[in-house]
């Protein structure tokens, strides 16, 4: 598919990242890209800087050495109005979920619409609802408050309120993190989807197989701080990488 | 160098309020956007610590009349209690009362709610949404305290002046109306410019700043918390303590200005 447009530069790109914490050497030389209308996955070891990563491409952390470039730009050195308009065509999900905790499922949903556009009130509610059902939230639900729901439905709630602004890159922390097998495959169908029709190009860290195989054009194997391999799914889950093959043990599911 | 490094901590903090209280300023025009937040926070302060401003405003009174009520009485000057306890509690009293125990309570509770949005990814996640911060968490909790806090202080006065008369008239024999005579004749020093009494309008002018600054010490020390509950708890402590300090200095200088001529 991308062959077809081949000069176009990547949407994301990773130039030798580096990036500690204190004496922690987090992301040591990483380099990787992503173009457009592509969808990566990033696998690795609990607690290898994968949310890390994704932080680094909005601009919430700065590298030490190395760029990060989103769209051409490096977030870390935008001035606050264009990192923000950016950041507009970001679609992001924390690990967490990262709900608003004074305001209802429906109102967390409706925060970007209400802030950032001029849309009325019932266009915004119409985008609302047709988002949660998206993924998979019963009506119910809507009024409720991030602390009266589960952690699944957190991310998921999270999920819709990154998609919502229908950005042109998502990504993704952990989207299948505490859902079960049925609305796990409802939600990588949604990821495929929207790539698919919107065109959008995203990240996915993930640690689920299925979901990897379902929604990623290729996928990286984060270690040590670098990319230690780098593959589309049907050769990355058959490479005979020693590393790979005790990370991923017998029978990866 | 222990004692520079302190003072440059504070100046750094104090710089960092400045310019989240200049952020405010700037973005004043999305007050009639923020009505309903405004009118939520309004509730959550005012009416929620009335209760408080009525028991503590009522034995201020009561403090204040006992104690100068004996002194006046053994020079027999017991009917200047009214004069003492109302002008007392408006200038001082009243002001600085209800400003402390919003900070105690309220700017506490910001403190604690915005460093638990900035330790769980809430704030993180307002940044990427690119949705404006000081316009969503800050200017609403500024200005319904800018609010609350002269109304709060109005009823502490009210109250103050009513605990000091049943003080003046069961333990000092001072009849009801002479006290409430003399308070209110007391009040009646004009302002220039408004059609209030010149104590009355300086001392709600003072609790204006007042709830002006436990709001934004409070909003600041929750933007600024960072490490998990242990953060939120040191942000909490932070805004209590440093509201208080706040205070009391600004209330040194702001009375020399309206009084000194
Ligand atoms: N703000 C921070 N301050 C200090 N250290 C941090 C910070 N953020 C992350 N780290 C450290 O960086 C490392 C990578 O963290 P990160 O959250 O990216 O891991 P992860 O790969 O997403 O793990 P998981 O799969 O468990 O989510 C961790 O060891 C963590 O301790
Ligand atoms: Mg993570």
């Amino acid at each position: 598919m991308s062959s077809t447009k081949p000069i176009e530069p990547p949407v994301i790109r990773f130039e030798e990242v580096v990036k500690s914490f204190g004496t922690q050497r987090v992301l040591d030389g990483l380099t990787f890209e992503v173009r457009r209308g592509q969808c990566l996955a990033i696998m690795g070891p609990s607690g290898t800087g994968k949310s890390v990563i994704l932080r680094h491409a909005v601009g919430l952390m700065k590298p030490d050495a190395g760029r990060v470039l989103v769209e051409g730009q490096e977030p870390s050195k935008l001035k606050p109005r264009e990192l923000a308009v950016l950041r507009k065509k970001i679609g992001f999900l924390f690990q967490e979920g990262a709900l608003i905790n004074w305001l209802s499922v429906r109102d967390n949903v409706a925060l970007p619409l209400r802030e950032n556009t001029r849309l009325s009130e019932a266009e915004i509610a119409t985008k609302v609802e047709e988002k949660l059902d998206l993924v998979r939230i019963a009506k119910q639900s809507f009024d409720k408050m991030p602390s009266q729901i589960s952690g699944g439905m957190k991310k998921r709630v999270g999920l819709a309120r990154a998609l919502v602004t229908e950005p042109e890159i998502v990504l993704y922390d952990e989207p299948n993190a505490g859902l079960d097998p049925e609305i796990s495959a409802s939600i990588n169908d949604l990821i495929r989807e929207v790539q698919v029709r919107l065109g959008t190009t995203s990240i996915v860290v993930e640690h689920r197989v299925a979901c990897i195989k379902t929604v990623a054009d290729e996928v990286l194997f984060l270690e040590k701080g670098r990319a230690h391999l780098q593959l589309p799914p049907k050769e990355f889950f058959s490479s005979s990488d020693p590393r790979l093959r005790q990370f991923l043990g017998p029978n990866p599911d | 160098m222990g004692i520079w490094t302190t003072i440059s901590g504070l100046g750094l903090a104090l710089g960092l309020r400045l310019e989240l209280f200049g952020a405010v300023l700037a973005r004043l025009h999305d007050v009639p956007r923020r009505r309903a937040l405004i009118a939520q926070e309004l509730y959550g302060s005012a009416i929620q610590t009335l209760h408080v401003i009525l028991l503590v405003g009522l034995f201020i009174g009561m403090i204040v009349s006992l104690q100068t009520g004996i002194e006046l009485a053994r020079i027999g000057q017991q009917d200047q209690i009214g004069t003492i306890v109302a002008v007392s509690m408006a200038r001082e009293m009243g002001p600085f009362i209800t400003a402390t125990i919003l900070a105690a309570t309220v700017g506490s509770a910001m403190a604690a709610e915005i460093g638990t949005m900035s330790v769980s990814d809430e704030l993180a996640a307002l940044e990427v949404l690119s949705i404006d911060r000081v316009k969503l968490l800050v200017l609403p909790r500024v200005v319904s305290l800018m609010l609350a806090a002269p109304l709060l202080t109005v009823v502490c006065d009210a109250i103050g002046v009513l605990g000091g008369g049943f003080v003046a008239q069961s333990q000092l024999n001072v009849s009801w109306q002479l006290y409430i005579d003399s308070a209110l004749e007391a009040l009646r020093t004009p302002a220039q410019f408004l059609p209030l009494p010149k104590d009355v309008w300086s001392g709600l002018l003072k609790s204006v700043v007042f709830g002006a600054l436990v709001a934004v010490i409070g909003c600041a020390s929750g933007l600024q918390a960072h490490g998990g509950a242990l953060g939120v708890g040191r942000a909490t402590r932070a805004a209590v303590r440093d509201s208080i300090i706040a205070i009391i200095i600004s209330n040194y200088f702001m009375t020399w200005l309206l009084y000194q001529s």
